[in-house]
């Protein structure tokens, strides 16, 4: 993997190696990630896309060691997170935070907002009472509630976008460098969307934070990514500056994606070049590529040869045997 | 509308009891949608618009209170006694909901579900009804189909099931078709291959659609008419095409502005819309989303705007400070 090398996102925060994620249901093995290589700038978003079970969410959770990697690295401002444990994981996890899909299920129902927010300080040893409850009141400020209406009420008295700021205000309490949101709005409605993603942008601008951002939608992936990588089942197809990613997608699996986006414009009558099938199981991935099942350029050689991920533009790597565009 | 039209909801209303007191979820609807055409109901959560739907279908909650007529095919459902209501439903009258686990029984198989429904509405034999199941599977796109009679729901993933509840709804050739939020558990690629499928059965049954969704991306190639829905009413209504391209209410132009659009540049930020939409158990004086619009003023805050004709008289809104004038014909 050198040409990873080659094009160099300055100063990597994060920075993953040659990850592999796989766990057994029943007596099967899930490939979940095999083999993914990818890092994050400092004050740089990078959007991780892929449809369900591509294992997205996989990664996410193997960069924090919530699920632990069968081998490769996950170095994080330099130090291997996958070789810690314990006390020395723990203070190291105070500067990554994650928020999740479902903040209603993600906030204790039984507890009061403020505790929830506070949780986090108390974990990691802010004794200070005091001291706690202006922290909670500063980032409830700054996610646009309302402190002295919000800390003494419960999580049900909230609609789903109010929690997933409350989540947010429970992520940034501890002052993380690094935040991974996992499809933090695919859960809300287009109206809330909006109002969740542009908050997310303007923490990330005031606190100075890096974001892996996963989801699966990708017009909400560009709205806030400075580059994307695609996933499928498992495996990286392709990682590009965001709109250099849009403009001419290198991979066939990348512009389906692109494709499948519903338009809302009239006048723009959906293709039906999407094609038939679905991502088969991570249990038995195909041979090869693993998208050559459900693309029009497989051939021979996509079955034969794993394609590893190559350097095709400036920063612009792709996964692909027959690329939809030349290298230059 | 000169042809007579094949559903027609008029003044609907529905209120539901709750602890907190009247529930309106749905406020004097009126709607028509013609044989072989296609609807789309836009609108957040909670906006009204899965109750509509239910209301339609006479598949309330049973403490739920509904007013007003829901004309179809010459009858009114509201009024229709229950044997012959459930001959309907499933036979004329079919509908597709947005997760396909819980419309599918989990400990039938795929098989049982669907000959079962083609017997008890079409009076099949058995050996026809399968033949028919067989059938249907291979038009909605399910490879194996004669394999796939014998599996159970939780064996196929949730694009497929949804295949089979279209392949079910589908299966006694219904005139109306109500799709409420049929891709919104789905993936992108598998939304856009599922809506493909609609669609095109659609136009092969000359069969009529209601497309339920909060995605006016979904509605905008794909249907032929746009209602838009806010706090229970419906405040603007026209053919699609001008509902795009000259929309007048600004809930309207805010649902469509906050959609991330794909040829923005990164970091662009996102026209969001305040707030969030009423509670329906505290009614609001004046219009309804005036807490929330930016054009809001005066009248806005005291009276209700009723929905009123714009150009012509199929594209109808609510609102007293349209974003764009109504201007004469052919602005």
């Amino acid at each position: 993997m050198q040409d990873t090398r080659q094009s160099p996102p300055r100063d990597p925060l994060l920075k993953v190696e040659h990850l592999v994620v796989e766990y057994a249901v029943g007596s099967k093995i899930v490939h979940a990630v095999s083999d993914v290589s990818l890092e994050v700038a400092r004050g740089e978003t990078l959007g991780l896309v892929g449809e369900s079970g591509c294992g997205k969410s996989t990664l996410g959770r193997a960069v924090l060691q919530l699920r632990r990697a069968q081998s490769g690295r996950v170095l994080f401002d330099g130090q291997d997170l996958t070789a810690m444990h314990g006390d020395t994981l723990r203070r190291m996890r105070q500067r990554v935070q994650l928020i999740f899909q479902d903040p209603i299920a993600s906030l204790n129902p039984r507890r009061r907002i403020g505790d929830i927010i506070a949780e986090p300080l108390v974990i990691s040893g802010v004794k200070d009472a005091k001291k706690r409850e202006e922290l909670v009141h500063e980032v409830l400020t700054a996610v646009g509630l309302d402190p002295s209406l919000v800390v003494g009420r419960l999580p049900h008295e909230f609609s789903g976008g109010q929690c997933q700021r409350i989540c947010i205000a429970r992520a940034l309490v501890l002052n993380p460098e690094f935040i991974i949101c996992d499809e933090p709005v695919s859960a809300l409605d287009v109206s809330i969307r909006a109002q969740i993603l542009n908050l997310l942008e303007d923490m990330k601008a005031r606190f100075g934070l890096t974001l892996l951002f996963i989801a699966h939608d990708l017009a909400v992936v560009k709205a806030v990514s400075d580059r994307v990588a695609v996933m499928y089942l498992g495996r990286l197809c392709e990682v590009g500056p965001s709109e250099q990613l849009f403009a001419s997608p290198a991979h066939p699996y990348t512009a389906l994606l692109i494709e499948a986006i519903p338009v809302p414009d009239p006048d723009v009558r959906p293709t039906e070049s999407v094609p038939v099938g679905e991502p088969p199981s991570p249990i038995a991935p195909p041979s090869g590529c693993r998208f050559r099942t459900r693309c029009p350029r497989a051939d021979q050689r996509c079955a034969d040869q794993v394609p590893e991920l190559r350097l095709i533009a400036p920063d612009q790597l792709v996964a692909c045997h027959h690329p939809l565009i030349a290298a230059g | 509308m000169t042809e007579p039209a094949l559903l027609s909801v008029e003044n609907v209303s529905v209120d539901l009891p709750t602890p907190r007191g009247n529930l309106r979820a749905v406020d004097r609807v009126d709607l028509k949608i013609g044989a072989g055409r296609t609807l789309g109901i836009v609108g957040e959560s909670g906006c009204g618009k899965t109750m509509l739907s239910r209301a339609i279908l006479q598949l309330l909650p049973k403490k739920a209170k509904l007013s007003g007529r829901v004309m179809f095919d010459g009858q009114d459902l509201v009024r229709l006694d229950p044997e012959r209501l459930r001959k309907l439903r499933g036979r004329s009258l079919a509908v597709v909901f947005q997760d396909p686990m819980t419309s599918l029984n989990p400990v039938l198989t795929i098989g049982t579900q669907l000959i079962e429904t083609l017997q008890e509405h079409l009076e099949l034999d058995g050996a026809t009804a399968k033949r028919r199941s067989v059938e249907l599977l291979a038009a909605v796109g399910i490879p194996a189909p004669e394999q796939r009679l014998m599996q159970y729901p939780h064996q196929l993933s949730g694009g497929m099931r949804q295949r089979v509840a279209i392949a079910i709804a589908l299966s006694c050739e219904p005139k109306l078709l109500i799709a409420d939020e049929p891709t919104t558990a789905l993936d992108v690629t598998i939304q856009a291959q599922i809506l493909d499928l609609l669609a095109r059965e659609q136009r092969r049954r000359h069969m009529a659609m209601i497309i339920i969704t909060h995605d006016l991306g979904v509605v905008a190639g794909r249907t032929d008419e746009v209602a838009v829905m806010y706090a229970g009413r419906v405040v603007e209504r026209a053919p699609t095409p001008v509902l795009f391209k000259k929309m007048h209410m600004p809930y309207t132009e805010a649902l469509l502005a906050a959609i991330p659009k794909i040829d923005a540049a990164p970091h662009t930020p996102l026209p969001a819309i305040s707030g969030r939409p009423p509670d329906p158990t505290r009614p609001i004086q004046g219009c309804s989303f005036s807490p929330r619009c930016r054009y809001a003023a005066g009248l806005c805050f005291r009276e209700k705007p009723l929905l009123t004709a714009a150009e012509s008289s199929d594209h109808q809104f609510a609102c007293f400070h349209p974003v764009l004038p109504p201007v004469g014909i052919d602005a």
